[in-house]
């Protein structure tokens, strides 16, 4: 789905955990996510925490898709 | 007789599903699951003696530790070869066990196989490095793949010549192997060409190689000016699963609207994702689509807007062709909608 969204012209930020499949499959933009069951969360960590943390990777995100690239690029 | 050490995950191992995909490694005495039809297989000429189980959640979040514990397993044993999975088209699994056979054929200098659907994303990974045998999609092809497996997995273990993959049934990716063919080329061909001319199935002797790459879209210049979309393979749908998303091997997606959501609730939202343990998700599925951070984001004018629909699929032994043609559809719409740039998230 990254692939063929991207292929369409839109950019697109892929969050997940196991960034080498993100590789394989082809995403531009990775960002590397928390667990796999949780991308973005933590169920440990107290709540106010746990939002944080996503604010934090989504932040990440949006900085990855205001980055110029010019390959297949993690964002860690 | 030889000796070998299975590896296999905790569905196979039959500890649990997804809620037990957490589990660190360790290793029993005997042939477990699978490992019994391996045994019998191989009659009286290797003997599973061991099986190591490790979940394939704990796996891919603690690869290095994982695999430096297994490694330390295996040694304490020296089996002739070492055997990982069946797979299947199992992602995590696929990826655990090619993982963990690299790990020990490197450093253990250990014969090993393992076996994979070829689209699991374990075998592009690892097939220009081990023996992985192709295998069915699912489950259902266990005898199969076992009763392939066990043959080469005795060759291994002899110290026998390994013929060409499409002799021995693993799939392409290393060395090349030279054998000769009965008919010459020149009648291979034509009779290829017939058959293609009679729509009738060949096989290529020489597959063109796949490099499917997209070029990276420009940045985005001024997010706070930006449309975002949120699309997901991890299953997210509101409660109830409405279009009855499959919880693997998905036949659709869903286009859900947002409109007034600021926050996904265990009472408004779920996940129907059959490949992870639900039980975060379901909680709050904003740890899987982060949708109150960008509302807020958006409230607080960091960025233009998001888009008030969002896109779900269950990525889960779901077909690469289904899954692009979905990606399509949803640009599609997305494009036409006015979205400027997508997150994507995955589980």
């Amino acid at each position: 789905m990254v692939k063929e969204i991207e292929r369409a012209g839109l950019p697109v930020v892929h969050i997940c955990t196991i960034t080498p499949i993100s590789m394989t499959v082809g995403a531009n933009r990775i960002v590397p996510a928390v667990g796999i069951p949780y991308p973005l969360g933590n169920p440990k960590l107290p709540a106010a925490d746990e939002k944080a943390l996503r604010a934090q990777i989504v932040e990440n995100a949006l900085a990855a898709l205001q980055t110029e690239v010019s390959g297949q690029t993690v964002f860690e | 007789m030889f000796k070998i050490v299975h590896y296999i995950n905790q569905f196979y191992a039959g500890i649990g599903g997804e809620e037990q995909a957490g589990i660190a490694p360790s290793m029993q005495g005997g042939a477990i699951g699978p490992g019994a039809a391996f045994n019998t297989a191989f009659a009286d000429a290797a003997e599973i003696t061991h099986t190591i189980v490790c979940g394939d959640s704990f796996f891919a979040e603690n690869t290095e530790a994982a695999t430096k514990q297994i490694l330390e397993m295996v040694a304490e044993i020296k089996p002739d070869v070492f055997i990982a999975g069946p797979a299947f088209n199992a992602g995590r699994y696929g990826i655990a066990c090619g993982g963990v056979a690299k790990a020990v054929t490197e450093k253990l200098e250990i014969p090993v196989l393992t076996g994979m659907f070829n689209e699991n994303p374990g075998a592009e990974m690892y097939c220009d490095s081990l023996y992985i045998v192709a295998t069915k999609a699912s489950g259902a092809g266990m005898r199969d793949a076992v009763g392939k497996m066990s043959k080469l997995a005795l060759k291994l273990a002899r110290g026998e010549k390994i013929g060409a993959s499409i002799e021995e049934g693993y799939l392409p990716g290393r060395a090349r192997v030279n054998f000769f063919e009965e008919k010459r080329g020149s009648r291979r061909a034509v009779e290829m060409l017939l058959a293609k001319m009679a729509g009738k199935p060949f096989v290529t002797e020489f597959p063109m190689p796949a490099f499917d790459r997209v070029a990276p879209v420009a940045a985005i210049s001024d997010i706070t000016k930006a449309k975002i979309a949120m699309v997901t393979s991890g299953g997210i749908v509101p409660k109830g699963n409405p279009d009855r998303i499959e919880s693997s091997s998905a036949s659709k997606y869903g286009e859900y609207d947002l409109s007034g959501v600021n926050d996904l609730t265990e009472a408004t939202y779920e996940t129907a994702h059959g490949g992870y343990d639900p039980v975060y998700a379901n909680k709050d599925s904003d740890r899987v689509l982060p949708l109150d951070i960008l509302r807020e984001f958006e409230q607080a004018g960091r960025i233009g807007g998001l888009h008030n629909k969002f896109y779900t699929t269950v990525g889960n032994g779901t077909a690469v062709k289904d899954s692009a043609e979905y990606g399509r559809e949803i640009a599609e719409k997305l494009l036409a909608d006015g979205v400027d740039a997508v997150v994507l998230t995955s589980t």
